[in-house]
């Protein structure tokens, strides 16, 4: 066992002993559950770990020292927006003013949140251009199911029942395609142009009376700004469909486009993005919607309402007959809506400007570094993110982008988004953010031109990369095939525990 | 930068924007440095009435959550890294949720649960198109005592060419307030029409507890598949829905250490047989073996995943609670399987006394079937007597005519729990109030402001 080095972990099923544990709850009375019929109990108690609270704590302690993460090191994981998330903000979501307050409990007593969640909205709204926002979504994904829900609900208040197609870029986000499935729509992939932007003919082509929506990311996942969206707007609002923006990228644009002003009718924000709240290994986000004044009557409830009094309430169910209804129970994820908040006062309007001004420089001052030894596909200014490729070095050396992303493991940073978006061979999609310092820039790109030098020299060190990490790379297949998803004693048998 | 990127004005970085299209500036506050803005947020925050004796559940329950959880979380290796899209860098993050997945399924009694949802009722809307996906039918019934957000949020996913029909409630008797078994026999036997699941909560809504293995039988019986709706730490005394019988299990994970924090970030459960395993959304974390033939673990079964498989996906879910499965995970570690019996079974103690409590002062239960920690009082003009309660610094629970108005039998209903971390002073300061606020006697001063001192022991994760 190393004394410094991160160390594998028995799972908390080997480290639980007979009769460890307690002193957190005081004893019921015996006959508490006199009064339940045998019927509805429980035959066998779920064999749950016991265990004392120290190994507890060295067990997920140590666990956690085997992640990677934006407070231990640079983590460029493009379209994710990896910031550094201020520690101020979890402070304030733990307030037990906010912390403790029941999703249920009347407006009276919920003023304080209501007030912070109603100004949160106006602020959502004026950055990006739209008419009114929703912040019930709990997630990016979500957002986009409930934009889709709401265009559908308002071509079906049009008697507009012919439209089934939901179009979308062939470098949109796996979620555009998903979400359109989910609300019953067929989804059409259109190509892109040459220089990384829609096409916008295949668009028009594309465009129709079975059009309902258009899904576009701007900036692109690319890192491009749609310089033709004006175009493509027009030409979807003539065949009488409407234009979803997916808001991952708006941290490159605050200040500088505004998507509702700009013609778009619905939108989600990633605050977990944007808004530097915890991507807490995989989530929670929130993914708030914003809509023009075509799809304000759908939005769904409860919205939150402002009285003459100045008092603040929420939306009582069945009150707006238009919307489209509730997307979860409850409000929304306050908890991360409290640390959105906090991020955009922080900030204030000019603040918010320049973390976009900065993030578009960080990244166009990376890729200008990379340039030359790396493949610069679409090589233009970029916005926050942009996409290099290793399809020479691998034509060149056999060294693919996946093993280039393993070896700047061994380099101490966390590999960039690779092999998406899909268009690009041997991608990666590289995202600074704005919160890193030119040093950390440098690093990384010296790192990453190393890493092209070695797939010239010493191929064998960089695929067979990382070296340096608490395990070497896994065998997927099996885990696909055979699929282990739970804790049986028979496991660890099979396979004994590290230590 | 701007000088390596031979510029002179970051503006242009930003010419491709189109001059017609391009804002000029955000009309937001000034920046606020951080001092003035803890004042702010300190100041909202205080603003919340949360010093209540609180009897209010409805789907959200105030638990005390060790302080080792929340401490756990906050270390930034948790909470600021992303999806383990690398597993060499993220065994911390797979293995936590390979511990929750398996810790889940003991409390549940099924194989296979997802790395979570985003809550109960987006679980539940998922654990419905799981059936219709399984069994290529598109009908589901799902009982009236079934959380109402959730059914208002079964409505919204189920908008489009799949029908929901509700399965209506038993309106006296024994079995008041627990799901009609005559009606969903007949829902059931419109064969014309085949269901693809049924949704049952146990505890249901009202606090009853419903019949789940014959729900279950009813289900199987007409080929549909059979979704629990469960509340976790219940499943420490009440029969999983693995022993029922149940083929998915969904539910609200809050209860297993995460604060109330009004509304969220909570955990949505969902889980499944292995029969189901290829039809279950989200992400999956599974055990394997790196190059060195070390233990480790990897997301799995990606081809599930709309990252992967785009519109053939089996949902377009992406982000998720993963941070609230670790809470949730924690927290059984700490608390233990005996601890967590003791809570469960302390919210139980603490609810007869506090249905004796409410008895004494001429506050009867609604319904006579059995309750594990939550039950329906008959208050007459309960909305007016909730509003009166509260300025004495009592939550009394819910107000049944506003969350079911449709349903008549509750229109002077309260809803109301206890858990374990209810005390005696909190029920008797309720039943006092509820007493004298029926008896007709305004309240005096000193009792008018007799909440104000009391601080709630509940702590919890955010």
């Amino acid at each position: 066992m190393s004394v410094t080095g991160p160390r594998l972990q028995p799972t908390i099923f080997e480290l639980g002993r007979s009769g460890r544990g307690g002193g957190k709850i005081p004893h019921p009375p015996k006959d508490a559950l006199d009064r339940i019929p045998t019927a509805a109990r429980r035959a066998v108690p779920p064999a749950l770990p016991e265990m004392n609270e120290p190994d507890v704590v060295r067990h997920y302690v140590n666990l956690s020292q085997l992640n990677y993460a934006v407070d231990t090191g640079f983590y460029p994981l493009g379209s994710c927006t990896m910031k550094f998330n201020p520690k101020l903000n979890e402070w304030a979501a733990r307030l037990p003013g906010f912390a403790n307050l029941h999703p249920m409990a009347p407006d009276a007593a919920a003023q304080g949140t209501l007030q912070l969640l109603f100004e949160l909205e106006v602020a959502l709204a004026e950055i990006s251009g739209m008419r009114a926002v929703s912040l019930q979504p709990a997630a990016g994904a979500q957002g986009e199911l409930t934009g889709i829900l709401m265009i559908r609900a308002y071509h079906r208040a049009r008697g507009d029942s012919e439209r089934s197609e939901v179009l979308v870029p062939d470098s949109s986000h796996g979620t555009n395609p998903a979400t359109a499935s989910m609300a019953g729509y067929t989804t059409v992939t259109v190509p892109s142009a040459a220089d990384g932007g829609v096409d916008l003919d295949a668009f028009r082509a594309a465009l129709g009376p079975r059009t309902a929506a258009v899904m576009i990311t701007n900036p692109s996942t690319l890192g491009l700004f749609e310089a033709r969206i004006g175009e493509l707007l027009t030409a979807v609002h003539e065949v009488g469909a409407l234009a979803y923006m997916d808001g991952a990228n708006l941290n490159a644009i605050m200040g500088r486009f505004k998507p509702g002003e700009a013609g778009f009718d619905v939108m989600h924000f990633n605050v977990h993005k944007t808004f530097s709240t915890p991507h807490g290994g995989g989530g929670p986000g929130a993914g708030p919607v914003g809509v023009g004044e075509t799809l304000l009557p759908f939005l769904p409830e409860p919205r939150i309402l402002r009285e003459e009094d100045g008092s603040f309430r929420l939306e009582r169910t069945g009150e707006r007959p238009t919307s489209i209804g509730r997307m979860r129970s409850f409000v929304g994820n306050t908890g991360v809506l409290v640390r959105a908040y906090a991020y955009i006062r922080a900030h204030g309007g000019s603040g918010l400007r320049e973390v976009s001004d900065d993030a578009v420089l960080a990244a166009n001052y990376l890729k200008h570094r990379l340039a030359g030894t790396y493949d610069i596909p679409h090589d233009r200014a970029c916005k926050h993110e942009f996409v290099a490729s290793a399809a020479t070095i691998k034509k060149r050396t056999g060294v693919r982008t996946l093993d280039i992303a393993k070896r700047l493991i061994d380099y101490g940073f966390h590999p960039p988004t690779i092999y998406f978006p899909l268009i690009v061979e041997e991608g990666m999609l590289i995202e600074p953010t704005e919160t890193e310092s030119i040093e950390t820039l440098d690093a990384f790109a010296e790192a990453l031109i190393a890493i092209a030098g070695e797939a010239a020299t010493t191929p064998d060190l960089v695929t067979g990369a990382p070296h340096d990490a608490p395990v070497r790379r896994l065998d997927e297949a099996t885990a696909a095939r055979q699929p282990n998803l739970r804790w049986r004693p028979m496991t660890g048998v099979q396979t004994p525990c590290p230590d | 930068m701007l000088e390596a990127l031979g510029l002179t004005s970051v503006d242009q970085l930003f010419e491709d924007i189109p001059p017609a299209l391009r804002a000029t500036r955000l009309d937001l506050p000034e920046p606020e440095p951080e001092l003035h803005l803890a004042a702010r947020l300190s100041a909202l925050a205080a603003r919340n009435l949360t010093d209540l004796a609180s009897f209010l559940g409805a789907g959200v329950y105030r638990h005390w959550s060790p302080p080792a959880v929340d401490q756990m979380l906050l270390r930034g290796e948790w909470y600021t890294a992303y999806t383990p899209y690398q597993p060499e860098i993220s065994q911390g993050t797979l293995q936590s949720i390979y511990e929750y997945e398996s810790l889940l399924a003991e409390l549940v009694g099924l194989d296979v649960v997802s790395a979570s949802h985003y809550e109960g009722a987006a679980a539940t809307a998922e654990a419905a198109l799981m059936t219709c996906r399984a069994t290529r039918r598109d009908r589901v019934l799902v009982s009236r005592a079934v959380h109402p957000h959730y059914r208002e949020t079964l409505r919204t996913y189920f908008g489009g060419d799949l029908e929901l029909e509700e399965v209506p409630l038993v309106g006296d008797g024994d079995a008041a307030g627990t799901t009609d078994l005559a009606a969903l026999e007949r829902l059931l036997g419109d064969t014309a029409r085949p269901v693809a699941g049924v949704i049952a909560a146990q505890p249901n809504f009202l606090g009853l507890l419903e019949p789940m293995p014959a729900i279950g039988e009813l289900a199987h019986a007409a080929g549909a598949l059979f979704v629990a709706v469960v509340e976790p730490v219940s499943l420490a005394v009440l029969a999983p829905p693995g022993e029922y019988g149940a083929d998915i299990a969904a539910g609200e994970g809050q209860p297993l250490g995460i604060a109330p924090q009004y509304g969220g970030p909570y955990l949505g459960i969902l889980a499944c047989t292995d029969a189901l395993v290829r039809q279950i959304p989200g992400r999956l974390v599974g055990l394997t073996t790196d190059l060195d033939g070390q233990r480790a673990f990897v997301m799995t079964m990606r081809a599930r995943e709309q990252d992967i498989r785009r519109d053939k996906a089996a949902s377009n879910i992406c982000t998720n609670q993963a941070l609230l499965a670790l809470a949730a995970s924690v927290y059984l570690a700490t608390i233990g399987p005996h601890g967590l019996r003791d809570v469960a079974s302390l919210g139980a103690a603490r609810a007869s006394e506090l249905e004796q409590a409410l008895a004494a002062v001429g506050v009867p239960r609604v319904h006579t079937g059995p309750y594990l920690n939550e039950f329906a009082v008959r208050v007459p003009d309960a909305p007016a007597v909730h509003r009166r309660l509260l300025d004495r610094g009592v939550l009394a629970g819910l107000v049944l005519a506003e969350a079911e108005p449709d349903d008549p039998s509750l229109a002077d209903g309260l809803l109301v729990c206890a858990t374990e971390v209810t005390t005696a002073e909190e029920i008797a300061l309720f039943a006092d109030a509820l007493g004298e606020v029926l008896g007709g006697r305004p309240p005096t001063a000193v009792e008018a402001g007799a909440g104000s001192d009391r601080r709630i022991a509940a702590g919890g994760v955010r």
